[in-house]
């Protein structure tokens, strides 16, 4: 009984349960169901279309799903079903954050100041909402240093210190990225949602992002990413979730999800025949997992 | 090298010559319908036509002689200017600010406080009541309206169209409560903010959802349903008749500026009687609100409320996946931007001692908002400077009887107001298309502060 449980010790952070949503007539998900690690970077893949930002979606509230149950498990214990929260409360009250496919960033405000929005509720209530700050109790004050200070590890984690006092509009695409993140992380979340993080960087950022990513798992944080580039879903994630139509095809660690054929054909547009005789194939023994 | 400049130097004139030829061409092909020819009626009622050669002349040179003076003098002149600066190697951008600059918020403080007395000075008692009230003061409500609007259009990002609506019920509040209740000014400029502010959420609710234009027009409704129910709801506002008699504000209750009464400020001091020293008073009260909402603002950028406004201002979507509840964010600048509106409205109240609905109606809403964009958005120093501009010149106008000998007697400057306010902000907007004070100042800093240029922060999608 104990010795199963090595692969069982990471409870699981979020939990989709037959997630489906339907625009009109389309189906973008069908009777979806993964879960995600804590403490693990979870990757969604699919080809373009396969509704990967519509699960993204779902799950930081910029949509209600048509069916389904997303839960979501704090580390100390509370549990909260992200579909009937409010938009601004997953964030709030159930510590998602997240990025954007096309960022969104404060662009006329500087980089620090950013990261000082991010930090909205902390502040508000050590504020008193506005009232006691505006009084000038020292209570706001040390808040307000203490949110500097987390906004200038978070510069360091993402090496903008530099460009700190600049307008987020006035940084490069890749720093823009990584601001973007380190934005997300400035809101103390238990999961961090990328959507597509490595989306127009070149190798070398590509790599820096990989260490970034890596840094925010090890503090304990757990992510959940779509991503298209390849070498960066297989280098960093520890789970990978392939979506095709909407539906789930493949589940499993990299090595697994790489090899196996119903994801290759999804990716490589195999006749749906084909994929049917390699599959017969695979389990004749004809040929060996591994090859396809 | 003599001979390349004397050859460039023909040529250039060969150019202006011809392009002056052009622009005249042009001018005389625009005016001949317009201004060569006139229509009118004879003694019998008969329309007839005359020409004007000599005015079309008129036109025709003076768009023929500007272009050739622009592209031969003006242009090239300019040029070698940039050129030298270009050579000298002396970048345009440098943080040197002459002494005035770098002082002009403590000089314009202290020339405010001294204006009255100033004025006093150099005009005399009753000389001085023009320049206190209709410039100092009325220029002053404005500047406090335009911050007020600022708070919402400008941080927010919310485009408001009956701003003007908040400045009604701040007046009609003082004006209703104070003849009804006998309340003082002192009790109800507060009480007219907070109504104002309340007013400010009532309409914040149904539009919450709408942006950009759409929040517009519902806004624009919001201003124009304020002001029909205060002409149609004669039992209590007495219509289109306004409001009369509204008790003016006191010394803290220490000294009254009614003549009749016996605690009356000049009589106390045994000063001559005059009704200047009210409006002196007066400017020093619209001053400490313009100051004590400056404040506030600039004391609420640096809260998380106030950079919420500037985030939502800039990205609404992001906004919500950091946690920020956008509807309280939005309902609070709206109570806020109204409260100040409210506190302008019941001290404009007090100060004309009559409220009517003809004061709020949607123009005065749109030059808040023209002084509010020609400032710059967001921008304190450059919402007064335009406010001074704008209020101060259209005032200025009544001055201008000089105007009469040019154009004829029958000419009142004041009529063109409209026009000129038009033309100016076109100016503006053409050489300074984000305002007087395009820039941002940012919040916080870690080792510098440097302001944002206009060009990376963005206007709001409502």
């Amino acid at each position: 009984m104990t010795t199963g449980t090595t692969t069982m010790t990471k409870d699981s952070i979020l939990k989709v349960e037959r997630l489906s949503m339907k625009f009109g007539g389309l189906m973008a998900i069908n009777d979806l169901s993964f879960e995600a690690k804590r403490g693990e970077i979870t990757a969604l893949i699919g080809p373009n279309g396969a509704g990967k930002t519509t699960v993204f979606n779902c799950i930081t509230g910029f949509y209600k799903p048509t069916m389904g149950m997303i839960t979501l498990s704090r580390d100390n214990g509370k549990e909260f079903l992200l579909e009937r929260l409010r938009d601004f409360e997953i964030n709030k009250v159930a510590g998602v954050s997240r990025t954007f496919q096309n960022i969104r960033l404060f662009s006329g405000l500087t980089v620090l100041e950013n990261l000082l929005v991010a930090q909205h509720n902390v502040l508000m209530k050590a504020s008193g909402f506005t009232i006691l700050g505006l009084l000038g109790l020292p209570t706001y004050k040390n808040a307000a240093k203490a949110a500097i200070e987390k906004a200038q590890y978070w510069l360091e984690m993402a090496d903008l210190v530099d460009r700190a006092d600049d307008p987020a509009g006035d940084l490069s695409y890749g720093a823009q990225r990584r601001l973007e993140i380190a934005r997300a992380m400035c809101t103390g979340p238990e999961l961090l949602c990328l959507d597509e993080p490595a989306a127009g960087l070149n190798p070398k950022e590509s790599l820096t992002l990989n260490t970034l990513l890596r840094a925010i798992r090890d503090q304990g944080t757990s992510l959940l990413l779509i991503e298209h580039d390849m070498s960066v879903v297989m280098e960093i994630s520890d789970h990978v979730v392939v979506l095709e139509y909407g539906q789930k095809i493949s589940d499993g660690t990299p090595d697994h999800v790489k090899n196996d054929p119903k994801v290759i054909a999804a990716y490589l547009g195999v006749e749906d025949d084909e994929v049917e005789e390699i599959e017969e194939k695979l389990d004749k023994g004809i040929i060996e997992e591994g090859t396809v | 090298m003599a001979y390349t400049t004397e050859n460039n130097q023909s040529g250039l004139m060969a150019k202006a010559v011809k392009e002056g030829i052009f622009a005249g061409l042009i001018a005389f092909g625009m005016f001949l319908l317009f201004v060569g020819i006139e229509t009118y009626q004879d003694i019998n009622n008969q329309l007839v036509w005359r020409t004007r050669w000599g005015l079309l002349a008129v036109f025709v040179a003076v768009a023929a002689i500007g272009r050739f003076v622009t592209v031969g003098f003006i242009k090239p002149h300019l040029d070698s200017r940039k050129l030298a600066k270009a050579k000298s190697g002396v970048l345009e951008i440098s943080d040197e600010k002459g002494f005035f600059r770098t002082h002009f918020l403590k000089i314009a403080l202290v020339f405010l406080l001294c204006y009255p007395f100033l004025a006093m000075l150099i005009f005399g008692r009753q000389g001085s009541l023009k320049y206190v009230d209709n410039f100092g003061i009325q220029i002053l409500i404005y500047v406090m309206l335009a911050w007020g609007l600022n708070i919402v259009v400008g941080l927010a990002g919310l485009l408001d169209l009956g701003y003007v609506a908040f400045y009604a019920v701040g007046a009609y509040s003082y004006a209703l409560l104070s003849a009804h209740f006998g309340f003082s000014f002192w009790l109800l400029l507060p009480m007219a903010g907070i109504l104002a502010g309340l007013w400010g959420i009532i309409l914040g609710f149904p539009v919450l959802r709408l942006r950009g234009d759409y929040l517009a027009i519902v806004t624009l409704a919001f201003g124009e349903i304020i002001r029909l129910v205060l002409i149609n709801w004669t039992d209590v506002t007495r219509g289109t008749f306004g409001i009369s008699g509204i008790e003016k504000a006191t010394f803290f209750g220490i000294w009254s500026f009614d003549a009749g009464a016996p605690n009356n400020f000049a009589k106390v001091w045994g000063l001559p009687t005059s009704s200047v020293y009210y409006k002196m008073f007066l400017f020093y009260i619209i001053l400490a609100l313009c100051m004590l909402t400056a404040y506030v603002t600039i004391r609420l950028r640096r809260m998380p409320i106030g950079r919420a406004w500037e985030a939502l201002r800039e990205d609404e979507i992001a906004c919500r996946s950091l946690g920020i509840n956008t509807v309280t964010t939005k309902l609070t600048a709206f109570a806020t931007g109204a409260m100040f509106g409210g506190f302008a409205g019941s001290f404009f109240a007090a100060r004309q001692g009559f409220v009517s609905p003809e004061s709020f109606v949607f123009l005065e809403s749109a030059v808040i908002l023209a002084i509010v964009v020609l400032g710059g958005m967001g921008s304190l120093t450059g919402i007064a400077i335009a406010a001074v501009v704008m209020v101060g010149g259209t005032e200025l106008l009544r001055e201008m009887e000089f105007l009469k000998h040019v154009f004829g007697p029958d000419f009142t400057p004041e009529l063109y107001r409209m026009l000129l306010f038009g033309l100016a902000m076109i100016i503006v907007m053409l050489f300074k298309p984000r305002g007087f004070v395009g820039t941002r100042e940012p919040t916080a800093f870690l080792k510098e502060r440097k302001a944002v240029s206009g060009s990376f922060t963005k206007e709001g999608h409502g």
